[in-house]
């Protein structure tokens, strides 16, 4: 039976279009009754101690709500979550994997639905689900370009921003040739972070999107023949780039983090995040002066959205969907939100929301560094997850071996 | 239990070690080969187009040898410029506390003294230098590794001087240096012709571990070395973290690759040891005094202790300061302010992380002390020697690199399904425990007073019974410290963790070092002091508890 065919049968039939809801909810109880008493182990990136204790406090929700214990798996990288569960895989363990929930988006999710290592779908019969902003927010379903068709459960919304330090610099450069110009004339004093990383990469992919003659293009694979003429703007603009860089390009700061610490200890003037709220949480914590600013490129910067997936072989998938749905909760989501805590951009659609709800949303100071979302701009969308794979491996033979 | 079935028990201890430490090299090897060979070696083709490979590996050769022959190097001055004066009795004070550093945090603590915005530069800035912004300079992090091989020195001199501390009394240095001083000889020159060949010989196979070490060491090369190529072995490691698995056989084909260039540089180091012994011989001919050479030379060995100890102790001390400061702007020299956010917030999940390193740590330096006891009174009771060739394979887990064997040993944990338990996590870390506590426990266990024994014997009573109640208590003090040594080589652990645990034990190790790459200077601080307390209590411990008990018993309380 097609899909559509099913969706007409349920419309001629309202009261079976009911019982599935109901099912729905009876399936629910049945995963919470599973879940209680389960250890969910959530392997997400650990580098940073602000998100380490949001997921903390994520795991004394859990605890709280539904009896469910969440174990913070830290990685250095969420590919070693990957290569975990293909290792499991190889293995022929199908059942009782080590991993329950990973922190994923882009080439990595990617990878793990084209060779089957995902359980699902799951996310669109999560409780929380039609909260979500799936039209205000298409990232949330399309990751990297690639449907989500609910193998992966959003959480968190975010869009490239650069941060600057007001007692340093008044007027920061609001497009990519502008920043060249500003590195020549203040040589040392910008970077980016090392491809593959994440952060690095995407300060690519940001360029490509400005160098490129047609950037629609990048919502399709990257086309082996057209390559290299289409991608020959962006190494020409990295090669005038590279020798006014910090450390003239010899050395690069390996992730977010590090690229914070360079503007913390004033290594750097400009530095960039993935987070609009990364400035204000920073300042709220004290480790970067109240005087940081952010702002955003001319004709937008690059957004996505932070998922969790659940592995095909996970020991606890009861759990770890009972944490993707927490997840979801606006509770949950306003504390993320919250530039004290984490300054994660929500993915509910807060209008929708009951009133109560919203107005946790609305009680929120975003903080005196974060741009209200009018002035974030218009959200750029991921190129095709093969480009951030190829440009960060050409990235590696081009500059990856310093002269 | 039957004395005669503790004497079956005692003569397996030997080769049961022995087999434990070579086993899991070996399969370990083995285990990571495979995968290298597949497809008619394909990974080596997929390394050899990697265009970092030529960079990389020489970047492990360049930093191994070099820190290895100048901490050598360092060790034969100090030795040579100070053994028998009270300037040694201050540096011997020194060694255990140093050595207990983990070498993620000592290199931590170098990262932030010298880089542009460290420590240094801060306290020359702006008044002297001028800079108000840090300068943009390639200190850390150098294509050269020059970071990373100042870090080595800095972490294995102190290695060999313990390593030459407990060799000197064995090959009766003092007679050697007042011959040597008798016939006119200045310290130097009478040191480097009468005692170091001796010395030497002892010295082997600690100067191979450091060498090999050197070359292959992850933890601190993330830190502190270059990342364009990184060394060979983090690169390695970076590989084996990658989603596909193609880079994991590339992996395992340049963990083939490290290993044969350990083994290149070991046998270039025997060339240069044979070379510089031609030339020893041939200076000995000439008689020469070399008297003036004295002076110089202590003044060198005297600046390199400083700088080595000091640069150690003042960056963990300005790291311990980053885990209670608030705002701390460059060019400031010290914190805006004080707090103690970072613990408080860090609390909980410090001290889980503290509680598995500990069990781990002790789980592995109690089984370490156990077989070590039990082979050194196999070794006295049964009256076996011990050939060189059980001291090569007792070195082994540390002769061969890390990243040679623990894949393969992964693999075939995994397969066995305890990877990612404590406990597998604590076995792993016995392998290379055991061989530092066997180090630091043989010395003094061997020199015990076997009069003592005999006597004993001859009032009736058994061997087993004079182990318990005389040789052990009478040795508590060397006991414990290689309890202490053992305790701080589980602690410092980084790759055997990171790999056999899977990721889901973290120690304080695993944890600073995943947070290094963030850069959050506080934590990392706080991470660091941990890393450092249990180290520095299982010292004081060693060094307190022996007094404490043989209060009255001088000659029992140990070296102290």
């Amino acid at each position: 039976m097609h899909r559509r065919d099913a969706l007409r049968l349920l419309a001629a039939f309202p009261a079976l279009a009911g019982w599935s809801t109901k099912a729905l909810a009876a399936e629910w109880d049945n995963t919470l009754t599973e879940a209680r008493g389960q250890t969910v182990y959530w392997h997400a990136w650990g580098g940073d101690p602000k998100i380490n204790d949001f997921i903390t406090w994520v795991g004394e929700k859990a605890q709280e709500r539904y009896g469910v214990t969440l174990e913070h798996v830290k990685l250095a990288s969420t590919a070693d979550a990957v290569a975990r569960v293909l290792a499991e895989q190889q293995a022929g363990q199908t059942t009782g994997g080590a991993v329950d929930l990973i922190w994923i988006n882009g080439e990595n999710f990617a990878a793990m639905k084209a060779q089957g290592l995902l359980h699902g779908p799951f996310a669109e019969a999560l409780p929380n689900w039609p909260l979500v902003d799936i039209t205000g927010k298409p990232a949330t379903v399309t990751d990297f370009t690639l449907p989500t068709e609910g193998f992966e459960s959003p959480w968190a919304m975010a869009q490239l921003v650069f941060e600057y330090d007001t007692a340093r610099l008044q007027n920061p450069p609001q497009t990519l040739a502008a920043l060249a110009e500003w590195s020549a004339a203040n040589p040392g004093r910008f970077t980016y972070p090392q491809p593959p990383d994440y952060l690095g990469t995407t300060f690519l992919k940001q360029v490509l999107y400005g160098v490129m003659e047609n950037p629609a293009l990048l919502q399709s694979p990257v086309d082996e023949a057209a390559y290299d003429a289409q991608t020959a703007p962006l190494w020409a603009f990295l090669d005038a780039l590279h020798p006014t860089l910090w450390r003239e390009a010899k050395a690069f700061p390996q992730n977010e983090p590090a690229l914070g610490q360079l503007l913390a200890d004033a290594e750097v003037d400009i530095a960039f995040a993935f987070n609009p709220g990364r400035a204000s949480a920073e300042i709220a914590a004290g480790t970067l002066p109240d005087t940081v600013r952010t702002f955003v490129l001319q004709g937008g910067t690059i957004g996505n959205a932070s998922f969790v997936a659940i592995p095909f072989n996970a020991a606890h998938q009861a759990g770890a969907k009972v944490i993707g749905n927490l997840l979801l909760d606006p509770e949950v989501q306003a504390r993320a939100q919250d530039p004290a805590i984490l300054g994660f951009q929500t993915v509910l659609n807060i209008p929708a929301l009951p009133a109560a709800d919203r107005a946790r949303f609305d009680a929120l100071d975003l903080g005196i560094a974060t741009l209200s979302p009018a002035d974030l701009g218009p959200v750029l969308l991921e190129p095709h997850a093969s480009w951030m794979t190829r440009i960060a491996q050409d990235w590696a033979s081009r500059y990856g071996v310093a002269q | 239990m039957t004395e005669r079935r503790s004497r079956g028990l005692l003569r397996l201890a030997p080769p049961l070690t022995l087999g434990l430490m070579a086993a899991p090299v070996l399969a370990g090897v083995a285990g990571t080969a495979l995968p290298a060979l597949r497809d008619g070696a394909a990974a080596f083709a997929t390394l050899a187009q990697w265009p970092g490979l030529p960079r990389a590996a020489a970047l492990s050769l360049g930093t191994g040898l070099a820190a290895t022959a100048l901490s050598l190097l360092l060790t034969i001055l100090i030795l040579a410029a100070f053994a028998g004066t009270p300037t040694f009795a201050r540096i011997r004070r020194m060694i255990a506390p140093l050595l207990s550093v983990p070498h993620a945090a000592a290199a931590l603590g170098l990262a932030f003294l010298i880089a542009p915005s460290g420590w240094i530069a801060r306290a020359l800035s702006p008044w002297l230098t001028g800079w108000d912004q840090p300068p943009n300079l390639l200190i850390l992090n150098d294509p050269y590794g020059l970071s990373l091989t100042l870090g080595l020195i800095a972490k294995e001199l102190p290695f060999l001087l313990l390593m030459a501390l407990a060799a000197l009394p064995q090959i009766d240095a003092d007679r050697r240096l007042t011959a040597a001083a008798t016939l006119g000889y200045g310290r130097i020159a009478g040191f480097c012709l009468t005692t170091l060949p001796a010395l030497y010989a002892q010295l082997r196979l600690p100067v191979y571990a450091v060498l090999a070490y050197g070359m292959t060491v992850v933890d601190m090369a993330m830190i502190l070395g270059p990342s364009l190529p990184p060394t060979l072995s983090t690169q390695i490691v970076l590989w084996m973290a990658e989603a596909s698995l193609m880079q994991r056989d590339t992996a395992a084909a340049a963990a083939l690759l490290q290993l044969a260039l350990v083994l290149a540089a070991l046998g270039c180091w025997r060339l240069m040891e044979m070379a510089a012994r031609r030339a020893l011989v041939a200076l000995a001919f000439h008689g020469q005094r070399r008297t003036r050479l004295d002076r110089p030379a202590a003044t060198l060995a005297l600046t390199a202790t400083v700088v080595t100890a000091g640069s150690l102790t003042l960056g963990l001390a300005g790291l311990a300061l980053w885990s209670f400061a608030g705002l701390w702007q460059f060019p400031n020299a010290l914190p805006t302010g004080l707090t103690l956010r970072t613990w408080m917030t860090a609390w909980p999940s410090l001290t889980a992380t503290l509680t598995t390193t500990l069990a781990i740590a002790t789980l592995a330096t109690l089984a370490a002390l156990a077989l070590t006891l039990a082979c050194l009174q196999a070794e006295a009771q049964l009256r076996l020697t011990p050939t060189s060739r059980a001291l090569t394979l007792l070195y082994l887990p540390l002769l061969v690199p890390q990243v040679a064997f623990l894949p393969g040993l992964q693999v075939l944990a995994f397969s066995t399904g305890i990877e990612g338990t404590a406990a597998a996590v604590a076995a792993s870390h016995l392998i290379f425990v055991l061989p530092y506590v066997f180090l630091s426990l043989a010395g003094p266990f061997r020199a015990w007073d076997n009069r003592i024994a005999i006597s004993a014997a001859t009032l009736g009573a058994s061997p087993t019974r004079i182990f318990w109640r005389l040789r052990l208590p009478m040795l508590l003090a060397p006991v414990l410290t290689a309890a202490a040594v053992g305790l701080s080589v589980s602690v410092g652990q980084y790759l055997p963790t990171l790999l056999i645990g899977g990721g889901r034990i973290e120690t304080l190790t695993t944890e600073a070092v995943a947070l290094s790459s963030g850069g959050n200077r506080r934590l990392i601080g706080a991470y660091a002091m941990l890393q450092l307390a249990l180290p520095a209590m299982a010292f004081g411990a060693a060094l307190a508890l022996p007094a404490l008990l043989w209060r009255n018993r001088r000659a029992m309380r140990g070296l102290a």
